[in-house]
């Protein structure tokens, strides 16, 4: 009878604990689903009064005109994109030599050093990165291109400094996780270390090299606080790396603060636009990880 | 007969560890040694030395000389040539993610050859002498990877053949592999010494027996005993060979 009874209580703690867990893990899942909720909720109204081609195509942004406001975005999607893919056009090889260097070149030591760095400057505030581009690239970039220099490229160069970590870490894990027997089997045809990793291990790698960069790619899309202090923040379409910029994030955050009735709606539907783009970039990681065809 | 390689007195450590002592032997050409003996017993890491795979082994020592055609490849050897001529084939197959022409065009590549036709020519002629050209002839440019453990085992010994080496050093070569696959590469083996010098490492007693003309067995970090793979396993002179032949121990 006792022995019965402590069976029960156990069973019963057990289910106690089996329900926290599940409620816990469920945290995330609901707040993934509110979030698209509310932002869909808020942003799609727009369209009552604005078309999604107007809202997606155009070029004039004037919301709080009275006579005639104006939402087009493809400024801030143009600048978001541009942005984005200037800083990975710098972040990717740098951070992929990078990664080449901790995984196959550098010292176990000196690459546990490099770790730790790495770990730091994902870990650094974006607010603090804005402050470092402000005091030395926008004033490296005015002084040597003239201009403001609140620039895209200003931003790019701070964005690539803030994904390098997001594409060392990954490409890096990636190419230390590849069986040794393929980089023995280069080297043992008489390859050279260089010709192996450019050949061999890196091709091995490519799938989750990708994947590392379509994440950074995510993280220089969504970044809101450095670009905003270094890029310029004009509500015109970029004309060039010296333009100033304003992104898809930056658009919502400055007008924020004093925006009200269709505006303010816009703003939400700009998130909309933002939220699917990293939907598209997070849903294709998932299919290049799902497809890894290059890793035995 | 001229040895094709000569070791002597051969040490060899890991660190602290003593893996190789005073281990002396003459490898004669085209003819197909077996290296046999317990984990553990140095077999693998003597076939390391011979093209300086051990190089990639963080705190490992050489101390000995180790003659090729007569000259040391501890010396001022360069080492691109020397595992170009004493190619290597691993114990599990290690083809790259590429396709099966790629695979074989490797090494001709990364030599220098360029030469659209001349690389057709090696890859034909390579996957014909591995025994699998019949087989994946209409495939050559689909993936290495989707090759069965056998077949990828065979253009693994083709890639090597790519680089037209000299002698072939296999470490366990169908340790993975089914009895079929097993006794394909076996038949290649016997098919190559003509042509080539083998060096095999073989868990296998009845492999050794099969392929090879001359048998050396390894006990401990000792070379115990070495002659013709009949003498070693009818009429050895050790007793540790002879009980380790008959399955006492090992």
């Amino acid at each position: 009878m006792n022995m019965k009874k402590k069976i029960l209580q156990r069973s019963r703690k057990e289910k106690s604990v089996e329900i926290i867990l599940l409620l816990c893990a469920l945290v995330s899942v609901i707040s993934v689903l509110f979030i698209s909720f509310f932002i869909f909720q808020k942003g799609l109204p727009l369209f009552r009064t604005v078309t999604i081609a107007e809202f997606l195509l155009g070029t004039n942004w004037s919301p709080s005109s009275q006579t005639n406001p104006q939402f087009g975005i493809l400024p801030f999607i143009a600048g978001s994109v541009y942005i984005t893919l200037s800083s990975l056009l710098l972040a990717v090889p740098i951070g992929i030599m990078t990664a080449v260097f901790m995984a196959e070149i550098a010292s176990k030591k000196a690459a546990e050093v490099m770790r730790s760095v790495v770990q730091l400057l994902a870990g650094i505030p974006s607010v603090i990165y804005g402050f470092f581009g402000v005091i030395v690239i926008s004033k490296f970039i005015r002084e040597t291109f003239g201009g403001s220099g609140y620039s895209m490229l200003s931003g790019a160069i701070i964005l690539a400094i803030m994904v390098l970590p997001t594409i060392i870490n990954i490409t890096e894990v990636t190419l230390t996780s590849l069986p040794k027997k393929i980089k023995e089997g280069s080297l043992s045809l008489g390859a050279t270390r260089w010709q192996t990793i450019l050949k061999v291990q890196l091709p091995a790698a490519k799938s989750g090299i990708i994947a590392g960069i379509v994440l950074g790619m995510g993280r220089a899309l969504g970044e809101t606080m450095a670009v905003l202090m270094v890029a310029g923040n004009a509500p015109i379409m970029p004309k060039g790396p010296l333009s100033m910029v304003r992104t898809l994030t930056m658009n919502i955050v400055t007008d924020m603060g004093y925006a009200s009735g269709d505006h303010m709606t816009a703003l939400f539907s700009t998130s909309i636009v933002l939220f699917l783009f990293i939907l598209i970039l997070n849903i294709s990681v998932n299919i290049i990880k799902g497809n890894p065809e290059e890793i035995q | 007969m001229r040895s094709k390689l000569s070791i002597k007195e051969l040490d060899f450590y890991y660190g602290d560890f003593k893996a190789l002592h005073k281990v002396s032997m003459e490898i004669e050409p085209n003819k197909v040694t077996a290296l046999i003996g317990p984990s553990g017993c140095g077999k693998s890491t003597l076939l390391k030395t011979l093209n300086r795979m051990n190089d990639l082994v963080a705190g490992s020592v050489v101390d000995g000389t180790v003659l090729y055609d007569g000259d040391d490849i501890y010396g001022k050897y360069d080492i691109i040539q020397l595992r170009k001529k004493i190619g290597m084939v691993f114990q599990s197959p290690n083809p790259f993610a590429m396709s099966i022409y790629d695979n074989i065009a490797y090494g001709p590549r990364i030599h220098g050859i360029k030469n659209k036709k001349v690389l057709d020519r090696i890859v034909e002629k390579s996957l014909r002498q591995a025994a699998i050209w019949e087989e994946i002839k209409n495939r050559l440019k689909g993936p290495a990877l989707g090759l069965s453990g056998g077949q990828q085992q065979r253009l693994c010994i083709a890639r090597v053949l790519a680089v037209e080496p000299d002698v072939i050093l296999m470490d366990e070569p169908t340790s993975a592999l089914d009895p079929v696959s097993t006794s394909r590469i076996e038949d290649l083996i016997d098919e190559l010494k003509k042509e080539y010098t083998i060096i095999i490492v073989t868990h296998n007693m009845q492999q050794a027996g099969r392929i090879s003309d001359s048998t050396a067995f390894f006990l401990n970090g000792y070379l115990e005993e070495m002659g013709a793979t009949e003498k070693i396993f009818f009429n050895p002179d050790s007793k540790k060979t002879e009980d380790y032949i008959s399955g006492k121990f090992g």
